[in-house]
C-alpha cells in the first residue's frame, strides 16, 4: 500500500532580497525591509514529503536514516548558518522562500533515490509558508 | 465537498523487528527502534472525512458520532498499549508509523457510514508524520 511520509527539519540562515534588474528605489518598494543592505535571518522549517509503497519487510516507505542522512548532507549542511545570497544558486536569483523551495526540491529530486519526492514545504516564519510540488 | 478533520492523541509502546531478518540486519535497519523492550511515543492522530454539507444540520458529519467511532475503534485499542504485543495487526506487521496509519484507516473506513474517509495522518513526533489516503 502507498503512504506519504513527511519529515520536518530546521535550519537558520540569513538573506537579503535584492534584484540587480531593478533600481534601488524599485528594490525598496518591492522588498521593503527585506531589502535592508546588510541582510537579516530566519529559522527556516523545511518539510519534505516522500511517498511510495510500504515495504512489507520493514513497514517503511523509506528508511528515515537514509532520508535524514541525505537531507543533512545535501540540504542542511549547504544552507544552515549561511548567507543564502552567497550560495551558488542565489548568486543570480533572489533568495526568496519560493526560490529556496524550488532549490531544495531540485536537490532532493536529483539525488535521493529511495522514495518518490512529493513536496517541499517551507515555513519562513510562523506566519508564512511556501510549497513546491514540481512542475506538472 | 467539505473536508473536516478531527484530532486525537494516544500514547503507546512499540519496537521494530522482523523475525525473517538476522539480528545484525534488524539492528542495522531498525537501529534504536529494534530494542526488544520497546519504547514509546505520544502519537497525534488526525482523521479527515469529506462530504457534502447536510442542508438541515449544516454538518458534513456529526462530530460526536465521529469522535465516538474514533474512540471505540482506534483509541480504546491503541492507547496505553504495547502495539507489538497487544494489537492484533502488529503481531505480524511492524508497527511503523506507516503501518499504524494503514491499520487505523482499515479500522475506521468500514465503520464510517455518514461521511467518506479522506485521510489518516499519524504524527509519531512533531517532526515526523505519515499520511494514508487508502491507496492500494
Amino acid at each position: 500500500m502507498k503512504a506519504h511520509l513527511t519529515r520536518r527539519y530546521m535550519f537558520s540562515a540569513s538573506h537579503r532580497l535584492h534584484s540587480d534588474e531593478m533600481s534601488e528605489e524599485q528594490n525598496r518598494s518591492v522588498y521593503g525591509k527585506c531589502n535592508n543592505p546588510y541582510g537579516h535571518g530566519h529559522n527556516y522549517m523545511v518539510e519534505i514529503t516522500v511517498s511510495g509503497r510500504v515495504d512489507e519487510r520493514t513497514g517503511m516507505v523509506c528508511n528515515l536514516v537514509d532520508l535524514d542522512g541525505f537531507v543533512q548532507q545535501h540540504v542542511l549542511e549547504r544552507y544552515d548558518h549561511q548567507n543564502l545570497n552567497l550560495i551558488q544558486e542565489f548568486t543570480e536569483q533572489v533568495p526568496t522562500t519560493e526560490n529556496l523551495c524550488i532549490a531544495i526540491y531540485e536537490i532532493v529530486q536529483r539525488g535521493f533515490g529511495k522514495a518518490h519526492l512529493e513536496k517541499v514545504r517551507i515555513e519562513e516564519t510562523m506566519m508564512n509558508s511556501f510549497e513546491y510540488v514540481g512542475e506538472a | 465537498m467539505v473536508y473536516l478533520t478531527r484530532k486525537a492523541e494516544f500514547s503507546a509502546a512499540h519496537y521494530y523487528h522482523n523475525p525473517e531478518f538476522t539480528a545484525d540486519e534488524n539492528a542495522r535497519i531498525f537501529g534504536k527502534c529494534n530494542n526488544p523492550n520497546g519504547h514509546g511515543h505520544n502519537y497525534t492522530l488526525e482523521v479527515t472525512v469529506k462530504g457534502t454539507v447536510d442542508p438541515k444540520s449544516g454538518f458534513v458529519v456529526d462530530l460526536k458520532k465521529l469522535k465516538d467511532i474514533m474512540n471505540r475503534e482506534v483509541l480504546d485499542v491503541l492507547d496505553h498499549r504495547f502495539l507489538n504485543k497487544e494489537v492484533p495487526e502488529f503481531f505480524t506487521r511492524i508497527p511503523t508509523t506507516e503501518n499504524i496509519a494503514i491499520a487505523i484507516w482499515q479500522r475506521l473506513a468500514p465503520k464510517l457510514k455518514m461521511a467518506e474517509l479522506h485521510r489518516v495522518r499519524v504524527y509519531e513526533t512533531s517532526d515526523l508524520f505519515v499520511d494514508f489516503y487508502g491507496e492500494a
